[in-house]
C-alpha cells in the first residue's frame, strides 16, 4: 500500500471516529439515582413472578422427580 | 497532515464532554441507591437434572420459547435437542465442523443454529422428517461466536471478525452489518422490545446498536479484558456484561454508565457466561472457576453458587418462564438447577 493509501485510509478511520465520538456526545443522559429507582420498581413489582427468587412449590415444580417412597 | 491532528484534538474534545456529561449524571451508584432494599434471599438451588451424552466439551446452549426443550453445542461435532423434563434427547444434529461455539433456538422452534471456527452460521430445520440444513450463512472472516434468531426469516450473529452482521434467511445474505467494535466480538444479547442490541468484544467495551439503521448508538467502557457474555436486563434499560477481567457490571442505557460491579476478591477467574432471573433481581454467572456464582443485581452481594461441574462452566441459561437455570461445562454435562 503506498503511503498516501495508508493515511488516506487513517484519516477515514479517524473521521469514523469522531463521527461516532459525536452521535455519543449528544446523548440525552439521566441521572443514576433515576435510572436505579426505576431498575428497583421494575424488580419488586416482578419479583412475585419470579419462580428462583419466590421458591417454587414441590408440587409445581417440573424438575422435581415424585419418587414414591419405599418403606424399608 | 493538518486534517489528522484536527481530527484527533476534536476526538480528545468529544471524549471528554462525555466522560463530564457521564459525571454528571453520576449522582450515587446502584448499589447505594438500593441500600434500603430488603436483601435477596440465599439462593440454594438443587441440581434436578443432569444431562449426560455429549462426549466433549459443552460450549454452548439455548433454551426454546416453550421453556421444555433446550440445544446444546459440543465439540464432540454435535448439537444435541434435550427435553428438559424429562431429560431425554430429543434430536441430534451432526455439525459438518465439529469445532462449534454457538447454537440457538429460533423463537417459532422450528429452527436451530451453530457456527464457531468455520466461520459460518449453519440453520437447521427440525421439522422436516428427516433434519435438513437450510441455509449456510457465508460471509464473516473470522469465527461465530453468537447467533440469535429474531424470527425463523432473521438471524444476528457476532464475530471474531469484529463485526455483527443482520442476515436474510429467505436470500441467505447480509441485511445489514455492524461496525465499530475494534476487538473480536464474543457475545451479543436482543432487546425485550427486539428493536435493538447489545454486543460485547475482546476490545472490553459493550456497544449498544440500533437494528434497523445499523447505527452504534452507545458504547460503555470498565472492564478491562474480554467481556464474554452479555444480557439485556427484563425492562430493557440495563444490560448485565462478564468478563475476562473476573467481574460482571451492570451498565444502565438511559444514564450512560456503569451503575455497579460484581466481584469478589476472592475471585479470580474470568466470567464465561450469564443470565439473569425473571425478574432481573438475581444475575447467574458461569466461571473459569468450574462454579456458577449467583449475584443480587441490586445490591452486588453474592448470594449463592451453583457447584457440582467438574471443569469450567461455559454456558448458562435461564428459560422464558424462570422456572430453573441450566449451566453447560467443559465436563461434558448440562445441569438443571432449580
Amino acid at each position: 500500500m503506498s503511503s498516501k493509501m495508508q493515511s488516506s485510509n487513517n484519516i477515514a478511520q479517524a473521521r469514523r471516529t469522531v463521527q461516532q465520538l459525536r452521535v455519543e456526545a449528544n446523548l440525552e443522559r439521566i441521572k443514576v439515582s433515576k435510572a436505579s429507582a426505576d431498575l428497583m420498581h421494575y424488580c419488586s413489582e416482578h419479583a412475585k413472578y419470579d419462580p428462583l427468587l419466590m421458591g417454587i412449590p414441590a408440587s409445581e415444580n417440573p424438575f422435581k422427580d415424585k419418587k414414591p417412597c419405599t418403606i424399608l | 497532515m493538518g486534517e489528522m491532528e484536527q481530527m484527533k484534538k476534536e476526538a480528545e474534545a468529544l471524549k471528554t464532554q462525555i466522560e463530564a456529561a457521564r459525571k454528571a449524571a453520576h449522582d450515587t451508584d446502584m448499589a447505594s441507591a438500593a441500600s434500603g432494599v430488603a436483601p435477596a434471599p440465599r439462593v440454594q438451588l438443587k441440581t434436578r437434572r443432569t444431562l449426560k451424552g455429549h462426549l466433549a466439551k459443552i460450549y454452548a446452549m439455548h433454551w426454546c420459547t416453550d421453556n421444555r426443550l433446550m440445544v446444546s453445542a459440543s465439540q464432540d461435532g454435535k448439537l444435541l435437542i434435550w427435553d428438559s423434563h424429562t431429560g431425554n434427547k430429543v434430536n441430534a444434529v451432526p455439525l459438518k465442523s465439529s469445532w462449534v461455539m454457538t447454537c440457538a433456538y429460533a423463537p417459532s422452534g422450528n429452527l436451530v443454529a451453530s457456527g464457531g471456527l468455520d466461520n459460518m452460521c449453519t440453520v437447521y430445520n427440525l421439522k422436516t422428517p428427516v433434519i435438513k440444513t437450510v441455509k449456510e450463512l457465508d460471509a464473516h472472516t473470522g469465527y461465530l461466536s453468537c447467533a440469535r434468531f429474531l424470527s425463523d426469516t432473521e438471524i444476528l450473529t457476532s464475530s471474531g471478525d469484529t463485526t455483527c452482521v443482520l442476515w436474510d434467511l429467505e436470500t441467505g445474505k447480509q441485511k445489514t452489518v455492524f461496525l465499530n467494535h475494534v476487538g473480536d466480538c464474543m457475545c451479543l444479547s436482543l432487546s425485550p422490545d427486539m428493536n435493538s442490541f447489545v454486543s460485547g468484544a475482546c476490545d472490553s467495551l459493550a456497544k449498544l446498536w440500533d437494528i434497523r439503521d445499523g447505527q452504534c448508538k452507545q458504547t460503555f467502557q470498565g472492564h478491562t479484558s474480554d467481556i464474554n457474555a452479555i444480557s439485556f436486563y427484563p425492562s430493557g434499560n440495563a444490560i448485565i456484561t462478564g468478563s475476562d477481567d473476573c467481574t460482571c457490571k451492570m451498565y444502565d442505557i438511559r444514564a450512560d454508565q456503569e451503575v455497579i460491579s460484581y466481584q469478589d476478591a476472592a475471585l479470580n477467574s474470568g466470567v464465561t457466561s450469564l443470565d439473569l432471573s425473571a425478574s432481573g433481581r438475581l444475575i447467574f454467572a458461569g466461571y473459569d472457576d468450574f462454579n456458577c456464582n449467583i449475584w443480587d443485581s441490586l445490591k452486588g452481594e453474592k448470594v449463592g453458587v451453583l457447584s457440582g461441574h467438574d471443569n469450567r462452566v461455559s454456558c448458562t441459561g435461564v428459560p422464558g418462564d424462570g422456572m430453573c437455570v441450566c449451566t453447560g461445562s467443559w465436563d461434558s454435562f448440562l445441569k438443571i438447577w432449580n
